[in-house]
């Protein structure tokens, strides 16, 4: 995946509060018009980042360019750049409307220009019939809008967004993940969107920064960060996985043989450029890359386990299944068929065979 | 991006300067050696010795802190019902008029809350023969009205932000209402009962004006004792006097912050065992 | 007494803590109201207590408030009184408001300590406050020679002075009301803007403002309850001030506490003591109910935003 045309260029920044390292020689590039998402979790960093974007924080060092310009000087208040907080930070003593139009008052426009635009911004995220009401007379979902209208108002290149979903309810939640999206689609800013949710991040964002003590872990988009994460960090961050030490017994082709002890065995995986035979690794894998069955299938990787626990969904199942070595592994299968009275195609403590493909086994090396 | 309010600064150092430069004079003063309490006249103490051989300042002092101490009391016992009245029974007939009674004293201008106790312990001794004579009793009496309303706010308050949830939980655990704000509601709100009685105490031990109209021969406070040779121009001995207030009060505060803190110190480090142990 | 006991735990101990609190301010709050104010329509007459109704006067007696409106001894001390608190409410409001802005931007440790350094001087005696000024102000103190030579320096040598006349004016009412009401002012402010939520401020900022366009759009307009409860706190006591205009205050131009406590003392008109109290309780009705009014809100600022 290559990089889009840079827009946002952060150049080794780095920010220390006293002995705390907040963000750590960080490089990243944001192309214009992307969706771009900054994720991990709590103290990672990424709030720390995005207020330097805005300007409320500035850089111990490293430089930060946004359509070419260097940010070093440039106050809040004239950065082409405009947030979404994450508590909405609307002003309580103004009107929707007003809150709607502040931005505005800084640029030199008419009246009937202004009152034009927050019109417009008003029919975006559809509040014109609120337009006269006061913020605690509307609901969290149009409070968001609200902070949205009024930090698009002003025609940012940038637009940062502070966990623009945390606060809201699972339902609205997802109404307004494709509510943003398709805003972002209309108008063409940039988003940088600051989550420590992995799910939004993945719907919403063209490309992904993972975060973790203030450095970025890896870059790019969903797919590449779910199927091929570079770290036990990052694999363990996005989705849920199961990891295993292993050695490489031996390499033929792209196909690396792993010998791992929780497994009892030898198995197959795809292998990375600059494996040793002889080298410590760590095998990942996913629950829904497994296949499991009670009879003994033929294939490439299989190991036998017990079932030891399991939650039924209804369209899927999850199970815990004790491996030889006695550690649990996580299996995802979908209850394609109504393979048994119970609905399930294993039950507690039912012997099954667990297989994989050796291009679905992830070899980290960290 | 975070500046230096430097406009902000300067006020405050400015207001701070303000607040205790007058305070500092008075104390540099009180060791003046000159009779003329404003000019420079050399380091002495002999105004702090001319004050402690004072017997009418001692017994002003004495009678001020008999006043303050009763009223603080009775106050804060009247002052915490009418805390628990305002907070909790949300109706009986007159509680409009009760609210008004509560917060009126508290805006009313001193002169008024003094005559009119004044005229009404007057009249009342014409009429029932009681107060025989204006003293201690009317102005402890005066005090008590005036500072329970103070001590009512506090408690108020403080009972407002409690959480109800604990007083439900006695009352599901089998205890009678009564017996919920024995047990529960007085040992939760004691620390307020605690700041109203202290505030009762100095509000008492500061007052003059009311003091000064429900006050009757032979009985003069320590305020009043200053008020009557304030009136007549600095004096030294006053300085002194002052000198005094305000190393005790400073001690005093300065004690109460280092204790405060230090519990909130232990309290937190409390806690931080308390989650350790337990996960 | 089985019956008393049974009472107690039914509804008595209800019934005590709602009635002793209440007969006690209608005995020692309400009933002596009440007598001021019938007070102020009585007649003044030369027996002992120096009041009556009816006989040969009017049971009514209204006089005493057609006379505030037309001897100049009254309407001067209302205007003086009124004038002295306003002047004294908007000094302390442009020294205040900065000071309670400043503790909210410093960082915790230093706001404890400074916010005890505004409370402290309310622990110290109000009448040696305001002693302590006139030991400044007066005639030979080293702050008044400060001031006076600067003020020499200054102006032409025809207006040099021998000392600056600072005590018994308006001027030291004013000085000493902002001295000793300060923290009323401060108090209720600081407690309004520490509500105050500073992300606010970063929208504000980010949608473009600068610092003070912030502070005028977004902290400001915030902020009014604060000030009018802050204003309510130092003009109220200031207009019916006794103390300070006795001891610093110009004795030919009295304010309204002064000629309450006068005119019941000196004159022994009881009725027109009233009426003057009366007089500045109906003006002081309009304040009160802005500080009840706002009170509230200046304490929960803020708080109707958040979920």
């Amino acid at each position: 995946m290559s990089d889009p045309a840079p827009f946002i260029r952060i150049e080794g920044v780095s920010k220390r509060f006293g002995h705390f390292e907040a963000v750590r020689d960080v490089n990243l590039t944001i192309g214009k018009g992307e969706i771009f998402a900054l994720l991990g979790g709590s103290g990672c960093g990424k709030t720390t980042l995005l207020r330097m974007l805005a300007g409320f924080e500035t850089p111990t060092s490293g430089r930060i360019y946004i359509d070419g310009q260097d940010m070093a000087d440039t106050a809040p208040w004239d950065r082409p750049v405009h947030m979404m907080f994450q508590s909405y930070a609307i002003f309580p003593h103004m009107s929707v409307e007003k809150n709607i139009a502040y931005g505005l008052k800084h640029e030199k426009l008419t009246a009937a220009q202004r009152a034009a635009r927050v019109g417009e911004m008003l029919a975006l995220v559809q509040l014109t019939p609120f337009a006269k009401r006061k913020p605690h007379q509307i609901s969290g979902g149009q409070r968001q809008r609200v902070a949205l209208a009024r930090a698009l108002a002003r025609q940012p290149k940038v637009l940062l967004l502070d966990e623009p979903l945390a606060a809201l309810d699972k339902k609205l939640r997802e109404h307004t993940q494709f509510e943003l999206m398709s805003i972002q689609q209309r108008t063409g800013v940039t988003f940088v969107v600051v989550t420590h949710d992995q799910e939004e991040a993945m719907t919403l964002a063209d490309r992904i920064a993972v975060m973790d003590k203030g450095e970025v872990k890896q870059v790019g988009p969903a797919n590449e960060i779910y199927e091929y994460p570079n770290s036990r960090f990052v694999a363990g961050f996005i989705g849920a996985i199961s990891t295993y030490p292993g050695r490489v017994i031996r390499l033929t082709g792209d196909i690396a043989e792993i010998d791992i002890p929780a497994m009892e065995g030898t198995f197959a995986a795809r292998s990375l450029p600059g494996l040793t035979e002889g080298q410590q690794v760590t095998v990942a894998l996913r629950p829904e890359k497994i296949a499991i069955s009670k009879t003994c299938p033929d294939a490439v990787n299989v190991v036998e386990g017990q079932v030891k626990d399991l939650a039924y969904f209804g369209k899927d199942s999850l199970y815990r299944v004790t491996l030889p070595g006695g550690e649990l592994i996580s299996v995802h299968a979908v209850n394609a068929r109504r393979a048994s009275e119970s609905g399930r195609p294993a039950d507690w403590d039912d012997r099954v065979w667990l297989s994989f493909e050796p291009a679905s086994a992830i070899i980290l090396t960290d | 991006m975070t500046r230096r309010p430097v406009f902000l600064i300067t006020v405050m150092c400015f207001g701070f300067a303000f607040f205790y430069i007058p305070i500092l004079s008075m104390i540099v003063y009180s060791f003046n050696e000159s009779r003329l309490a404003t000019v420079w006249g050399g380091f002495s103490t002999k105004w702090y010795v001319s004050l402690f051989s004072n017997r009418q300042v001692g017994a002003a002092l004495w009678l001020s802190l008999k006043i303050a101490l009763v009223s603080a009391s009775i106050a804060t016992i009247l002052g915490a019902m009418a805390g628990i009245t305002l907070a909790r029974f949300r109706k009986f007939r007159g509680r409009t008029l009760f609210s008004g009674m509560v917060t009126a004293p508290l805006i009313m201008p001193e002169v008024i809350t003094g005559i009119s106790l004044l005229i009404f312990f007057t009249l009342l001794a014409n009429w029932i023969g009681w107060p025989g004579q204006r003293g201690f009793t009317t102005i402890t009496l005066a005090h008590i009205t005036f500072s329970m309303v103070f001590v009512t706010t506090v408690v108020h308050s403080r009972m407002t932000q409690m959480d109800r949830s604990i007083e439900e939980a006695a009352m599901d655990l089998g205890s009678r209402p009564w017996q919920v704000l024995r047990d529960v509601t007085l040992p939760v709100i004691s620390p307020a009962l605690l700041s109203g009685w202290l505030l009762a105490f100095t509000i008492s031990l500061d007052d003059v004006v009311i003091s000064s109209f429900v006050t009757g021969p032979g009985a003069t406070t320590l305020p009043l004792l200053i008020w009557s040779k304030v009136k007549l121009g600095v004096t030294p001995d006053i300085n002194a006097l002052a000198t005094l207030i305000v190393a005790l009060v400073g001690i005093c505060v300065i004690l109460a912050g280092w204790l405060m803190s230090r519990a909130e110190r232990r309290r937190l480090a409390e806690q931080r065992l308390a989650y350790r142990t337990n996960g | 007494m089985k019956a008393l006991a049974s009472w107690f735990h039914r509804r008595g101990w209800r019934e005590l803590i709602i009635g002793i609190p209440y007969l006690w301010l209608t005995l020692f709050f309400l009933i002596p109201f009440l007598i001021v104010v019938a007070m102020s329509v009585a007649t003044r007459t030369p027996t002992a207590p120096p009041f009556g109704y009816g006989g040969e006067n009017p049971i009514l007696n209204f006089e005493g408030y057609g006379r505030l409106f037309t001897e100049t001894l009254y309407i001067r001390a209302f205007v003086t009184s009124l004038m002295n608190a306003a002047i004294a409410t908007l000094f302390c409001l442009a020294l205040g408001y900065p000071m309670a802005l400043g503790l909210t931007r410093v960082s915790k440790s230093w706001r404890n300590i400074l916010l005890m350094l505004v409370i402290l001087p309310f622990w110290t005696s109000f009448l040696l406050r305001v002693y302590a000024w006139m030991g400044l102000m007066g005639r030979n103190s080293w702050f008044n020679s400060m001031l006076t030579d600067a003020w020499n320096f200054v102006v032409p040598q025809a207006y040099t002075l021998n000392s600056i006349p600072m005590m018994n004016t308006n001027f030291a009412v004013i000085l000493v009301m902002v001295y000793t009401y300060l923290p009323f002012m401060i108090l209720p402010l600081y407690a309004n803007l520490e509500r105050l939520d500073p992300v606010l401020d970063e929208a504000a900022m980010d949608l473009g403002s600068r610092p003070f366009q912030v502070f005028r759009d977004v902290t400001l307009p915030q902020s009014i309850p604060g000030i009018i409860a802050g204003g309510m706190l130092v003009f109220i006591p200031a207009a019916g001030e006794l103390v300070i205009p006795s001891l610093v205050g110009n004795p030919s131009s009295p304010m309204i506490g002064r000629i309450i406590s006068d005119e019941f003392a000196q004159v022994r008109d009881w009725p027109m003591a009233s009426t003057v109290a009366v007089a500045l309780l109906i003006l002081m009705v309009g304040p009160t109910m802005l500080y009840a009014r706002y009170q509230q809100k200046a304490e929960s600022a803020g708080a109707e935003d958040k979920p």
